[in-house]
């Protein structure tokens, strides 16, 4: 799949940001007034940002409002859905912690679970994929749901938590990238049942339909992303997990915080990259690559 | 609405013979032709004179060799060449149409044809990222979903004499290789095709049950073991007689 710009931002910082909204829902770090006020823009940022971003790719984004009709079936209209009202109910909450210094409970677990849903949502637009084998399994929305709360919890503050989170979430990463590699084998989609021509003999792509390029081509195959895979994960796992489980044991100061999200937030910008380069779309089977 | 219907009252779709497809384009350019100038935005081209031409077709068709297996009778089985063409399906589980956040892509009640309502598309792609085939292009200058629309526009049009009333594809193609019909009834041209001739489903294991069937190339003819042309290549005479006769043995003596 082609690592489109927009949708790694998008779904890279509101996962962060939902994550940090639900660690705020829950009262996790306790604070009211200013300090409230700082925490729950920063929720914000990340996670409108990250909304907005996703408009980019988008070839109508004046018609965006329709996508919040087609909740029934649409996981991407879900995920409008859930977002706005996750967005709306932690502002309620927020204005409360802020203006009243008062903490509205019960709003702020709404809040909070509205802002996980919202996580999932995003994660099965891609899970429910059958196209793409490497996404479409549990380990997917895991992947993105313990991701987001281990960035919460370190923009939240939350030392002991986010190491606890860190690891879970470098585990189901570790397992996503090692059972997605046996997913598309195990889809049983080839070149013989894409065509139909595999009860003849072995298929091979003689010819493609045309000389350059297409749509197709450019926003499912992307074959040279996939070089680098090995050397990525590295990185990708030492910068999200590795580094700021380290920074967190060692000694919790507003450096090592500072340092342990930036290094977070770049190794999930690597993983998220990845997500995309490596998935291969069945299609690419018509025209003999993957 | 994305929900699929529970069943449609016809089935359209195309039967395609890979049989008898020669590989002409010829579907790829009719319907180009028809599509860009009739229902819904143009299928606009990008650089088309120039060093990285690309554009959007609903209709493409791409060619495969396939080696046979070598078996003990014939150790160096010729590979074959097949033509492939390629255009929305038409699933009956079409996941293309229930992923669509907007409600833009639909799947008709009356005859099961799937189609793209622009005015509501906002062009996230979506659709085409669920579409196992490759039946959907985002048009790169209207930025809408772009599909076959089994030429809705020509297939009910009385504007048209009647035997024009099929899609572009099958009107157009020399080699009779496309047939337009409904696979609901069991003795339409389609279905007796179909069960004739072992129609088959493209990545079944999908589960998007297409409503379109290939009908798979038939046995190749087994090439003649002896010489055809070895009956008029023989000797006239083995041992001539008269003047030419006496010629032969007198050079001989030589």
């Amino acid at each position: 799949m082609h690592p489109a710009p927009s949708v790694i931002i998008f779904t890279t910082l509101s996962g962060l940001g939902f994550g940090l909204l639900t660690f705020l829902g829950l009262g996790l770090p306790d604070v009211t007034g200013w300090t409230a006020f700082w925490f729950f823009v920063i929720g914000y940022v990340l996670a409108v940002g990250g909304l907005s971003a996703s408009a980019f790719h988008l070839g109508h984004p004046e018609r965006a409002l329709k996508a919040f009709t087609q909740w029934k079936t649409s996981w991407l209209s879900r995920e409008a859905v859930t977002s706005v009202a996750a967005l709306l109910t932690m502002a309620l909450y927020g204005a409360g912690l802020v203006f009243f210094d008062t903490a509205w409970q019960p709003l702020g677990w709404i809040g909070a679970a509205l802002s996980l849903l919202t996580v999932f949502t995003t994660s099965m637009i891609y899970t429910q994929m059958k196209t793409v084998p490497r996404w479409h399994m549990v380990w997917t929305p895991a992947h993105f749901l313990t991701l987001s709360l281990a960035g919460g919890a370190l923009l939240a503050g939350q030392a002991f938590a986010s190491i606890f989170l860190l690891l879970l979430a470098g585990m189901t990463t570790v397992a996503m990238w090692i059972i997605g590699d046996t997913r598309f084998a195990r889809s049983g989609t080839d070149m013989a049942t894409a065509t139909g021509l595999g009860r003849i003999g072995t298929v091979k792509a003689f010819e493609p339909p045309h000389t350059g390029t297409n749509y197709l081509l450019r926003e499912f195959v992307h074959v040279v992303g996939r070089k680098h895979g090995r050397k990525l994960r590295l990185i990708a796992g030492l910068l999200a997990f590795v580094v700021p489980i380290l920074l967190m044991l060692l000694l919790v100061t507003h450096v090592t915080a500072a340092l342990a999200i930036l290094s977070h937030v770049a190794g999930v910008f690597a993983a998220r990259w990845l997500f995309f380069a490596e998935a291969e779309h069945v299609v690419g089977l018509y025209y003999g690559k993957r | 609405m994305t929900q699929l219907p529970a069943q449609t009252q016809k089935k359209l779709g195309l039967v395609i013979d890979l049989d008898t497809c020669v590989g002409c384009h010829a579907c790829v350019i009719s319907c180009k032709g028809w599509n860009t100038e009739n229902y819904g935005a143009p299928l606009s081209d990008q650089d088309a004179y120039g060093a990285n031409p690309s554009g959007t077709f609903l209709n493409r068709v791409h060619s495969y060799s396939v080696q046979p297996l070598a078996t003990s009778a014939k150790p160096h089985p010729a590979a074959q060449t097949i033509h492939f063409p390629k255009s929305c399906l038409h699933c009956e589980d079409a996941p293309c149409v229930t992923v669509c956040p907007t409600g833009a892509s639909y799947k008709r009640t009356e005859d099961g044809i799937v189609l793209v309502n622009e005015s509501d598309c906002i062009g996230c792609g979506l659709c085409a990222w669920a579409c196992p085939y490759g039946a959907r292009e985002l048009d790169a200058a209207e930025g809408v979903m772009k599909k076959c629309t089994l030429c809705v526009d020509r297939i009910y049009n009385e504007n048209l004499p009647e035997v024009d009333r099929t899609p572009a594809c099958v009107r157009t193609c020399p080699a009779g290789a496309r047939h337009f019909g409904d696979f609901a009834d069991p003795e339409s041209n389609v279905s007796r095709l179909t069960a004739e001739r072992g129609g088959l489903d493209l990545m079944p294991e999908q589960g998007t049950k297409p409503v379109n069937k290939y009908l798979p190339p038939r046995p190749k003819d087994e090439m003649p073991e002896f010489d055809v042309l070895a009956p008029y290549l023989e000797p006239v005479a083995e041992n001539p007689g008269g003047f030419i006769g006496w010629l032969d043995r007198a050079l001989e003596k030589l």
